[in-house]
């Protein structure tokens, strides 16, 4: 079919070399940074060719008309000529809808890649509220800037706080809005590192204007040191205070009481330096080595009484974090040396 | 009897007219007579627009720097809301129908009045009512929630929202009751000897938009009564805290305000079929297309509601249909551009006022339908939306259509409803400014849109600022060609030559009555023909008009 292979030159995905793919921005429309951009300018490019050439037609049509036919003088009566003919009328209502069909296919094959995530898309969180954006990332970390990786399917899965929102990034050609009550989502993938403006398209109220953020699209590795970096949340605050945010974020709050009653695991008051018996007979105490090895291989030694339930943290914390944990529980305990004052919030007092 | 005598006395201007046959507040605020009512109409609607008009120049001067220039956020808010409120609901929905309309239906009809009078004034009561309320809400305060009320924002924002919609619902029934008007005259009181193909084409510009506005309004009325009934009683309809479903208002919304934009264009169109087949002196080329695609366009402007949600979460399926009927309605539109060519094609063309206006509205319009294409198409509106394009395309459409043709249509009934001609030659230069000022304010809009700038910012990105200062000195431009068109046909009801009945040539029926005309618009019964025919007139240089040539058809 024409139309199909039309539909491939035209189509990003399909044709895999899109001739359009990145770029400067043009008179028209602004920089192209999303993968999908290529492939909406070229059919902004086929309709604006089209209408250009017909505008031109009819206006010239127009001009000569206006001038060939003005009125010489007054009471000058026009030849006769006919006031319809069926052939040209049916002819010229064919060939626009011809033009508005193949325009809408194109709209909608281009339409359909950009509503089709991969699944491997990396997912990123946003709210809107009046009026400001927050981007929330897998590892829980939020940030009112967008920073995203390079040449990596993205997608954001967005809701609002309060009003209707509307995520826009001119320069990757996408749009969404954001309802409150509801997910909607969008993806793209950057291709050009470098800053775009994000705007609040939706009227929103007093600040509309103002809900403008940044889309900073960083290279593969940029990115992933980047987030790295800005993740750490252990940075400004003391090790025992790093461990207690530990031990909220990641999630050992959710087994592990800090006042003593046993949940799904042991509770942590106390824990630090005390004897463990393991269910497979042996013992040992809880140092150091024993809560770094229980966070990273917790199936190897489980406590008697418990359930070989918990989840490896593997890959997921870092050495620091998990330094600054045992900080913490030393602080819960009095078999550990308290070199600092017993501080931590929700531990009840001895 | 012919109508030799009554078309051809002198200008009637000083003997006994609708104008002067009665005098005093109430003959007019409780006139039965369309004329007078179309007149009333047409004041009001002018005043409003002067009003929408001054605070688009409040919004275009704000938007000259990229911060603040002479108002605040919440002030900026509330002007564009107050803008597009006044102008869609005050200005433009009853423009064309209620004001020139009016005037011009019975007349056309070669009828005394509309089938109901009485109709007629209530709609009008009803408009200045509503009217009325609609500007308390400035009093109270004003409105910051856009022209469209979206909920959630119109449901929680603390401005005057409930006044200002309570007003958009009485405004409604004025709406209906004029189209009902409309349709009923039109069904009952053709002369005999005019089929529905024998009448001029702005009877069926105004019969499809009476239409849409008895289908449609309800649904506007419904809509707003129960954002209302949100907002005083806390009731959950659209807001999602209250349980309710925000979508859910944009379909309601856009059910009726889709096809309202055709309530808007199509009886525009109907002047141009007039203006350019008078001043080609050509009859119109494929009249019944033209009829037709009136027809087909207010059938169609039911179904394609959903293309202003593109982005809103509707499903794909919901948005490719929407995109597919969409498309739909832009071919009887082409259809009716190539007619209006096609009908200057051989003829004599006489480029008075209205003839620019109409050829200005064959530019702009052109240029606002094929921008349609761009919002129509599912890839580029997710990228368009929501940004200046789109207020671009609605000012070419709205204004480079809808308000040029209306300027057509009242330079070229200024002659009949004030039986003055107004001075040509302003009369030109100003339609020349006004097309310049308008290009130049809102081209630049696609532009900036089509660079992302979003729309209803009061502060924006730097980059844009080239842009908005262009568009803003274009509005200035335009400004000055409104004063002098206000200035020159104030002066024409003064100063300006008595018309004679047919100074332009026109062959529909309103110009076999005197102008202005008579209180029953005929002192002879006039006579039925083919409404584009112009054969059986001559123009008389004596009165500056034409006149009917003795009928020799007239003994059947």
């Amino acid at each position: 079919m024409i139309l199909s292979g039309l539909v491939n030159t035209l189509s990003v995905r399909g044709a895999g070399v899109p001739f359009l793919a990145t770029g400067d921005g043009t008179f028209w429309l602004p920089v192209r940074a999303s993968e999908a951009a290529g492939a909406v300018d070229n059919l902004f490019y086929f309709i604006f060719w089209i209408s250009l050439f017909f505008f031109t037609l009819l206006m010239a049509l127009l001009a000569i008309f206006a001038v060939r036919y003005r009125r010489r003088r007054e009471g000058e009566e026009p030849e006769p000529s006919p006031s319809h003919n069926l052939a040209v009328e049916v002819v010229w209502t064919a060939i626009p809808v011809l033009l508005v069909a193949a325009i809408f296919w194109f709209g909608f094959q281009a339409y359909v890649d950009m509503s089709s995530p991969p699944l491997d898309s990396y997912q990123i969180q946003v709210t809107g509220q009046k009026w400001k954006w927050t981007f929330t990332y897998p590892n829980g970390y939020v940030d009112e800037l967008l920073h995203v990786p390079a040449d990596r399917p993205v997608q954001l899965v967005m809701t609002s706080q309060d009003v209707i929102h509307s995520l826009s990034i001119p320069a990757f050609r996408i749009k969404r809005d954001l309802v409150p009550g509801r997910y909607s989502k969008a993806w793209f993938t950057a291709v050009r590192p470098g800053d775009y403006d994000l705007y609040c398209a939706e009227y929103c109220g007093t600040q509309h204007s103002s809900m403008i953020s940044t889309v900073k699209v960083l290279a593969p590795e940029a990115f992933d040191a980047w987030l790295r970096e800005h993740s750490d949340i252990l940075s400004g605050l003391t090790p025992a205070e790093g461990g207690e945010r530990v031990y909220n974020v990641l999630g050992c709050k959710q087994c592990h009481s800090l006042d003593g009653a046993a949940g799904v695991g042991p509770t942590f008051r106390n824990l630090f330096g005390s004897e463990r018996s393991f269910k497979d007979g042996g013992r040992a105490t809880a140092d150091e080595n024993y809560v770094s090895s229980s966070v990273l291989d917790p199936q190897s030694r489980v406590v008697q009484g418990f359930e070989p339930v918990m989840p490896t943290f593997k890959g997921r914390i870092k050495d620091q974090e998990i330094t600054a944990l045992i900080a913490f529980l030393k602080t819960l305990s009095v078999h550990a040396p308290q070199d600092a004052a017993p501080a931590a919030a929700g531990a009840g007092t001895p | 009897m012919s109508t030799h005598d009554a078309t051809a006395a002198p200008p009637a201007v000083g003997s006994e007219n609708y104008l002067n046959c009665s005098h005093g507040f109430r003959s007019w605020f409780f006139t039965l007579d369309h004329k007078r009512i179309g007149v009333m109409y047409l004041a009001s609607i002018l005043s409003f627009f002067l009003l929408g008009g001054i605070l688009a120049l409040l919004i275009r001067t704000e938007l000259l720097t990229p911060t603040r220039t002479l108002m605040s956020a919440d002030d900026y808010n509330k002007v564009f809301t107050l803008h597009g409120a006044i102008m869609i609901f005050l200005f433009i929905i009853p423009g064309i129908p209620a004001a020139l309309g009016n005037f011009v239906l019975p007349l056309m009809l070669g009828a005394k009045d509309v089938a109901l009078p009485r109709l007629n004034l209530a709609s009008y009561h009803l408009y200045l009512i509503g009217a009325l309320i609609a500007v308390l809400s400035i009093v109270q305060g004003g409105v910051d929630a856009g022209w469209t009320f979206y909920a959630p924002y119109s449901t929680t924002t603390n401005t005057a929202v409930v006044t200002l919609t309570f007003g958009v619902f009485v405004l409604g029934f004025s709406s209906v009751f004029t189209g009902l008007n409309f349709i009923v005259t039109m069904h009952k009181m053709r002369p005999a000897g005019m089929g529905w193909f024998d009448m001029p084409l702005m009877l069926w510009a105004l019969y499809a938009t009476s239409i849409i506005q008895v289908l449609a309004t309800p649904i506007l009325g419904i809509t707003m009564v129960l954002l209302i009934v949100e907002r005083v009683m806390g009731i959950g309809i659209f807001d999602p805290a209250l349980g309710g479903d925000p979508v859910l208002y944009q379909h309601f919304f856009w059910f009726y305000s889709h096809p309202a934009v055709y309530i808007m264009i199509l009886p525009a169109m109907g002047i141009i079929s007039e203006v350019v087949s008078v001043f080609s002196r050509k009859h119109i080329f494929g009249y019944r297309a033209i009829a037709y695609s009136s027809i087909a366009i207010a059938a169609f402007s039911f179904l394609v509601w959903g293309h202003h949600m593109f982005t809103s979460g509707q499903s794909e399926l919901m948005n490719m249909i929407f995109s597919a009927l969409t498309f739909s309605v832009s071919i009887p539109s082409a259809v009716k551009m190539f007619n209006w060519l096609s009908t200057m094609y051989k003829g004599s063309i006489r480029f008075d006022t209205p003839m620019i206006y109409a050829l200005s509205f064959m530019f702009l319009f052109g240029i606002g339908g094929l921008t349609g294409l761009f919002l129509g198409s599912l890839a580029t509106d997710i990228h368009l939306h929501d940004t200046y394009f789109v207020v671009a395309h609605f000012h070419y459409v709205m204004f480079g259509g809808t308000v040029i043709a209306f300027l057509a249509g009242l330079h070229y009934w200024w002659p009949k409803m004030f039986g003055r001609m107004y001075d040509e030659k302003w009369g030109r230069i100003s339609a020349i400014i006004i097309s310049v000022g308008f290009n130049i304010t809102f081209f630049t809009q696609f532009v900036m849109g089509s660079q992302g700038m979003p729309r209803r910012y009061y502060a924006y990105v730097d980059k844009f600022e080239p842009y908005h200062v262009i568009s803003s000195f274009g509005s200035y431009l335009m400004a000055a060609g409104f004063f002098m068109t206000a200035w020159y046909l104030v002066k024409s009801l003064y100063r300006g030559r008595p018309a004679p009945a047919n100074p332009w040539g026109g062959a529909a029926m309103e110009w076999q009555a005197a102008s202005p005309p008579v209180l029953h618009n005929f002192t002879e019964e006039p006579v039925v023909g083919d409404p584009y025919d112009y054969s059986n007139q001559d123009y008389d240089p004596a009165i500056g008009g034409y006149v009917l040539r003795k009928p020799e058809v007239s003994d059947r």
